[in-house]
């Protein structure tokens, strides 16, 4: 077990290195650097202001001393200055955090509750009309725009209900109710995707545990049918479940990015799509490389599940 | 294809009750298949609306008017936007947009990831170990994040607009052509070539390329759809394909959100129009996979 999580940690770090060097390149592509996107919308340019400007920030300096400086400030956990709204970066993530997280834990909780026991459903049913009717379902929750289904829902409560979505964010602690009436909608949203992959994993890997010999033992011995499928079959069932949820988390905040902008509410990933748009690179970066150690986190702890809800992972790989 | 004619004779001739396939090879996949033929369907429903756009279209998709948010009617059939266009033909002329986009960037994507997996699967050792690394540090980042912020650092255009969309699917066509070759490369008549002195060049172009085509079709057709997805999502940004081209995803952004409620109309068709030709290519992906991939029937 200790050799796997070391290797494990190990391939996190070198996977995080890449993507802060993949990252800090992307930036550099972009055309212009920060110093002449600020000085371009000033209209007048003082040469000696923006020499200054400059050195300040550090981009008159070679890559390598500018890459390095980067990584040590992200290491620090030193997120930058935001120079649109000129504040240090990490005060506007910080109030923004807890929305996305929220959206995010909800969105899984959902597509987890609704994915799993259909997928059992449509796999004990299988090519029975329920089966088909699941299986469209979930094709169409693959295919529909989350932002798409999040305006169509906003519409239809409008129209039908008269009920609009709150414009400000309330927090949980503030009003629970209320709060929870503003996530369960966007969370629905973006989770019906991830519902309907779960939904497609659970029942594949139902279908072929169902087929093994001792699910037929346990029919056998005159086991109730309940019994079977959701405790011996289920169980050895949800291991591909555990890895796909893990890929749909680091999915999830894709998707965030298209729903925080529709919901209106105020998370990081929309704080990621208003920097790029005002071109607030450095926040861009950083921000990015915030996604990535999340993701990164993400695998590894379901790799770590995986290890310990499997045990011959840790020696086959270890 | 002897066995094939001698089969025929026999059964025309009814001396023996021999049961032969019915019908055309496209009539059986439509029969055991119903679902995928619906995908295949909306499918050339997609292909057959980009190419005859300009027929279809009653208006000019970008020439604005005076007929501001008008409702669907006999004038213009979905509707007018908040710039007096005609939302149909707009909603014709962006499938052209959506299939361009989807199908550039994915065979880009598939065919550039495929043969860093060929390689990868192919080589071996420190290769392989290295390309995989790699492969692992590009999906340390959500599909659209990584499309976002390639499309920002790229600038809005059409072209760019494909590269960075296709740059995220580079591992995951990887992945799955790399473990296709790994188990390619073990089999005799690989070994064989190899006996004979082929080189690896050739091996692998002409031996082992020709039977990953199934997973790689199957691996592009469901990618389709995706990349479909994502060009919306970004279009819906404001990072995707700039004006004037009419894209769908656009079609959803703000000023269909603001006008949403006195003109739903603005809202639904664009929408609509996306996951229909998500749905048909996930349907026609779905029953390929079946068909090409016996491995994973039933699943």
């Amino acid at each position: 077990m200790r050799g796997y999580v070391t290797k494990r940690l190990l391939i996190a770090v070198v996977t995080l290195f890449g993507m802060s060097i993949v990252i800090f390149s992307l930036m550099r592509l972009a055309p212009g650097n920060i110093v002449d996107i600020l000085f371009e919308s000033a209209g007048y340019v003082d040469q000696a202001d923006k020499k200054q400007l400059e050195r300040e920030l550090g981009v008159d300096r070679p890559l390598a001393v500018q890459y390095a400086r980067w990584v040590g400030e992200v290491a620090r956990g030193d997120l930058g200055k935001s120079y649109r709204y000129d504040m240090p970066a990490w005060r506007i993530i910080k109030p923004r955090l807890p929305v996305t997280l929220e959206l995010a834990f909800l969105a899984l909780f959902f597509s987890i509750l609704l994915g799993v026991p259909f997928g059992v459903l449509s796999a004990v049913r299988q090519d029975r009309p329920l089966d088909y009717v699941l299986r469209v379902l979930s094709l169409a929750g693959l295919s529909m725009p989350a932002f798409w289904l999040g305006m169509i829902i906003i519409l239809f409560f409008v129209r039908a209900l008269g009920w609009m979505p709150s414009i400000t964010y309330v927090s949980p602690f503030v009003d629970l109710k209320a709060n929870l009436w503003q996530f369960t909608v966007p969370a629905l949203a973006v989770g019906y995707r991830s519902s309907a992959l779960i939904m497609r994993i659970t029942r594949s890997a139902m279908l072929e545990v169902l087929r093994e010999d001792y699910i037929r033992t346990a029919w056998a011995k005159g086991q109730r049918g309940t019994l079977v499928v959701w405790r011996h079959a289920l169980k050895n069932a949800s291991l591909p479940v555990i890895t796909v949820v893990g890929i749909e988390f680091a999915f999830l905040i894709g998707g965030l990015v298209v729903t925080e902008t529709v919901f209106n509410l105020p998370g990081v990933a929309r704080y990621l799509v208003d920097a790029i748009l005002l071109r607030d690179y450095p926040v861009v970066q950083n921000l990015t490389m915030f996604i990535a150690v999340v993701v990164v986190l993400a695998n590894l702890a379901v790799d770590l599940l995986y290890a310990w809800a499997d045990p011959r992972i840790k020696y086959e790989k270890a | 294809m002897a066995q094939v004619r001698a089969l025929d004779v026999v059964a025309d001739t009814q001396i023996l009750p021999i049961e032969r396939p019915r019908g055309s090879a496209l009539g059986r996949f439509a029969r055991k298949k119903p679902l995928g033929a619906a995908g295949g369907i909306l499918v050339l429903l997609l292909v057959g609306t980009a190419v005859l756009a300009d027929v279809l279209s009653t208006h000019d998709p970008v020439r604005t008017s005076t007929n501001v948010l008008v409702a669907p009617g006999a004038d213009f059939f979905l509707g007018t936007d908040n710039l007096g266009r005609d939302l149909y033909s707009r909603i014709v002329h962006g499938s052209r947009i959506s299939l361009l986009v989807g199908l550039a960037s994915t065979i880009v994507g598939t065919v550039l990831g495929g043969l860093i997996g060929l390689i990868s699967g192919y080589a071996g050792g420190k290769t392989d170990l290295l390309s995989q690394r790699v492969m692992d540090i590009m999906q340390a980042l959500p599909i659209l994040v990584l499309a976002l912020v390639l499309a920002a650092a790229l600038g809005p255009s059409l072209p760019n607009a494909i590269v960075a969309i296709s740059i995220p699917i580079v591992p995951r066509a990887a992945r799955v052509i790399r473990a296709s070759v790994l188990g390619i490369r073990e089999l005799t008549y690989v070994e064989s070539a190899r006996a004979l002195g082929a080189r690896h060049v050739r091996i692998a172009l002409r031996h082992i390329l020709p039977n990953t085509m199934g997973p790689f079709i199957v691996l592009a057709t469901a990618q389709l759809g995706g990349s479909i997805l994502v060009e919306a999502a970004l279009s819906f940004l404001g990072l995707g394909i700039p004006e004037p081209y009419p894209s769908w995803g656009r079609m959803l952004s703000i000023a269909a959100a603001e006008y949403a409620e006195r003109a739903p109309w603005l809202v639904i068709w664009p929408g609509l129009a996306i996951s229909l030709a998500v749905f048909g290519t996930n349907l026609l992906g779905d029953a390929l996979r079946d068909t090409l991939d016996p491995r994973l029937r039933g699943s």
